[in-house]
């Protein structure tokens, strides 16, 4: 049964690895170039690792299995593999884009002109940028329990510093909340870790896959490791320090931070649930999983539509949106019957961590450049600034029809194939979910539209709109929308490897 | 029967001295007991046969964090802070129930663990030739797991820039860390100029050692950095800026070495990380002597933490 899944290393399987390496390099190095030379160097590095995304994806597609590099020819359970499936090619992707589009957008503000003295917050940011990058390549990229926790460390020590950057006293107060919540989570992922090294004597993914049986062990190593992602991944009633983090960071931060640091810990739960022990059966826990994504999408968007500050609105619709992702599980769990609702409910997960990274950023930069530009991001005092800002308005609108569901966008596409999927596997009160948080989402969405597009009281008429930021955030929102035109065989990519298939029914 | 008495009153002890920790009412009290707990923790690895880790143990958490929650504590007696509301009897018994129902989690599921353990350490013992080293854990860490080590390295550098990203205003580029008068006499002052001879040879030691018996970069880096640490306590040595270009080349050095080297695998063997057969002993030792020396001043420059603003040092 085990034919399918093999660990033998692939042609072209060093693109994995250079796509976590060359990131961390970038990092390393950064400190003796300084902040002018980090900057310079992370430009270089971009398209080289746009590349190799998309290089990483044809070969996945090309071949139809994973990419496998075996790290030093050492071979799973003594040494470590890089395995780069459907998932993981996706995310590289995403992320490269979303850090290429930051990295454009942070200049005016994290830029070194030459001559000038090296700043604070510009070494930090560029360093730190890359870091996110190589940290969230890697969290998609390897297969090993232990470097997967690395990753995690890696990802938060990196997005920690990035909530305070503006080094302001309320922002070092959110990050310091970040950092507690996100140390729980990794003691608890750690916990679980070395329970299951106990149980089984290895930490390689898909060896475990073969060997997991529903052992206490087994059992309890899952639920900690469960619940010290789910801190990470700020999956309500655990959300509590991200919109604070999130709202508080600087504009391009915010964008990173929401759009991919939170996505590296929830593509863990996925491989835990679906690769380490997929033929457990756990229906009643993915129904607790998928009851805290609901709860999320509808009190995250309700508090969204409560807040008076753009910024915390962007922040709390993070917490929603977050929310989504956890429907794929029990529809996962229950559609072992139907592979073909498994599959649905499988690229709508991945679908809506994709495009959500897309508008999430879009929208975080916007939102940056109107609080800039105007001087406050007050919802009630935003008049005029429709006319003001009108480039930053139209990307806010469209990011905003991607997060409600609204068709043709990404969003869409994910919330479809979500709820199609939970009407099919019998569960239609998903399906409710998914419509009331769409309609909940208009409704915030509409709120900041409806109070931009008035006249206001003229003074914004001096506000200029910086056009290259601008169309930066304009392009990742038309990106969000443009993954909705993409014809649904255009997601087969992400269905490859997937390791509940494989082996997934027969414990 | 002498064996497991020694353990349980080691592990009572601990136990004991977590608490301790745990209900301190004051912040050095709580580190006083948390460098105890880490020595005996340290103390109960050496029995279970585990002496690298308990070295690390001894060495970083007792050790250099011991210090760095010394220096915490002081500045905060220094400046008290608005307490924040301490949590109410209700939330506390939540707290304390999910603790236990974790602990009493893992223990049930430690107690149906396999009997004996399913175990790498024969594989990774049989193979040990090959990786040039005598001892299996530095097998694990410079061979078998090579990725992780380099990775761990990368989070050093990734810390240094964390803890400098919190710089405060007005002094960036500056020194480290607050500026300690230089002592002339009490046993700090004889400490400094006493110790960091000696402890600069069992560094150096430990790190040589590390290819076939328990010690290795990580040990060896911890004793380096608190040698520096007692030297600048003591006022004797000033740390440079933070904007020398030096002193940040040589925090990065190790893991840069250590990533050149694994590319250097993908052209000579096709694998990242792959070492050449006739080269394996000689990368392997560059690369420990080289991350030994930048952990050592990464690590150092942590406990220092950012450069202050100018105007108050």
């Amino acid at each position: 049964m085990n034919s399918a899944v093999s660990l033998a290393p692939t042609p072209w399987g060093l693109l994995p690895v250079l796509a976590v390496m060359l990131p961390v390099a970038g990092m390393v190095a950064a400190l003796p170039l300084g902040a002018r030379g980090a900057e310079r160097l992370t430009f270089a590095l971009l398209p080289v690792g746009l590349l190799i995304a998309i290089g990483t994806a044809a070969a996945t597609y090309a071949s139809g299995a994973p990419l496998v590099h075996l790290l030093g020819h050492w071979a799973p359970p003594l040494g470590l593999a890089f395995r780069a499936d459907g998932l993981a090619t996706a995310m590289l992707l995403t992320a490269a884009i979303v850090i290429g589009a930051t990295a454009l957008y942070a200049r005016a503000e994290f830029g070194t002109p030459p001559g000038t003295p090296e700043r604070r917050e510009a070494l930090s940011f560029w360093s730190l940028l890359l870091a996110v990058w190589g940290a969230i390549n890697l969290a998609v990229v390897a297969d090993d329990l232990f470097t997967l926790y690395v990753a995690l460390e890696l990802l938060t020590f990196a997005a920690m510093p990035l909530a305070c950057l503006d080094g302001k006293r309320e922002t070092l107060e959110a990050a310091l909340r970040y950092l507690m919540f996100a140390l729980l989570g990794s003691v608890l992922y750690l916990l679980g870790v070395a329970l299951l090294y106990g149980a089984y004597g290895t930490l390689d993914i898909v060896l475990l896959a073969q060997r997991a049986r529903a052992a206490p062990a087994t059992v309890v190593a899952a639920a900690l490791m469960t619940a010290g992602l789910l801190a990470k991944t700020a999956l309500l009633p655990l959300h509590l320090w991200l919109p604070p983090a999130h709202a508080g960071a600087p504009a391009a931060a915010s964008a990173v931070l929401s759009a991919l640091v939170v996505k590296g810990s929830f593509v863990l739960v996925v491989r835990l649930w679906f690769g380490v022990m997929p033929g457990l059966p756990a229906p009643a826990a993915a129904q607790v999983l998928a009851a805290l994504g609901a709860a999320a999408i509808i009190l995250g968007s309700a508090a969204a539509l409560a807040q008076a500050r753009l910024k915390l609105l962007v922040a709390y619709s993070t917490v929603a949106q977050i929310g989504y992702l956890f429907l794929m599980f029990p529809l996962m769990t229950a559609a072992i019957a139907s592979a073909e609702d498994a599959a649905r409910a499988w690229t709508g997960g991945v679908l809506q961590a994709v495009s959500h990274a897309f508008a999430k950023a879009a929208m975080f930069l916007a939102v940056g450049l109107m609080a800039k530009g105007l001087g406050h991001d007050r919802i009630a005092d935003l008049g005029g600034a429709g006319r003001a800002m009108p480039l930053c308005l139209l990307t806010f609108g469209l990011a905003g029809l991607s997060l409600m569901g609204v068709p043709p966008s990404g969003g869409f596409a994910a919330k479809w194939l979500l709820l199609t999927s939970a009407i099919e596997a019998g569960q239609w009160w998903w399906a409710l979910v998914i419509l009331g948080g769409g309609l909940l989402t208009g409704t915030y969405v509409y709120r900041v539209l409806a109070v931009a597009l008035t006249q206001g009281n003229g003074d914004t008429a001096a506000v200029a709109e910086p056009k290259g930021q601008a169309w930066v955030a304009l392009a990742l929102a038309l990106l969000s929308v443009v993954l909705g035109f993409l014809p649904l065989g255009a997601f087969g990519l992400v269905q490859i490897g997937r390791l509940d298939l494989a082996i997934g029914g027969a414990p | 029967m002498t064996g497991l008495l020694a353990d349980l009153l080691i592990g009572a002890a601990i136990l004991a001295l977590a608490a301790g920790t745990v209900t301190a009412r004051s912040a050095f009290t709580a580190t006083a007991f948390f460098i105890a707990y880490g020595l005996l923790l340290a103390l109960a690895w050496v029995r279970l046969g585990a002496v690298d880790i308990a070295l690390t143990e001894a060495a970083i958490s007792a050790g250099l964090s011991g210090l760095l929650l010394l220096g915490a504590a002081s500045r905060l007696a220094a400046c008290p802070v608005a307490e924040e509301r301490a949590p109410g009897p209700v939330l506390k018994a939540l707290i304390g129930l999910c603790c236990a129902a974790v602990s009493a989690a893992v223990g049930y599921a430690i107690l149906s663990l396999p009997e004996p353990a399913p175990s790498l350490a024969e594989e990774a013992m049989a193979h040990l030739s090959v990786t040039a080293l005598g001892n299996p854990v530095a097998g694990v860490l410079m061979s078998y797991r090579a990725l992780d080590t380099l990775l761990e390295a990368a989070v050093v550098v990734l810390a240094v820039i964390g803890v400098w990203s919190l710089a405060p205003a007005g002094g960036w580029g500056g020194v480290p860390g607050p500026i300690h008068p230089r002592i002339e006499q009490g046993p700090l002052a004889l400490l400094a100029r006493l110790l960091p001879p000696i402890g600069i040879v069992v560094a150096f030691h430990i790190l040589w050692v590390g290819s076939y018996a328990p010690g290795g970069k990580f040990q060896a880096a911890a004793i380096l950095a608190a040698m520096w640490l007692l030297a600048w306590l003591a006022g004797l040595a000033t740390p440079p800026r933070i904007s020398s270009r030096r002193l940040r080349l040589a925090i990065s050095a190790g893991t840069g070495l250590f990533l050149a080297i694994g590319m250097f695998g993908v052209l000579a063997e096709g694998a990242f990380l792959a070492y050449p057969p006739a080269l394996t002993k000689a990368l392997m030792l560059a690369v420990e002597f080289a991350l030994a020396g930048s952990i050592a001043v990464a690590l150092a420059l942590l406990v220092m933490g950012p450069p202050e603003p100018e105007d108050r040092a």
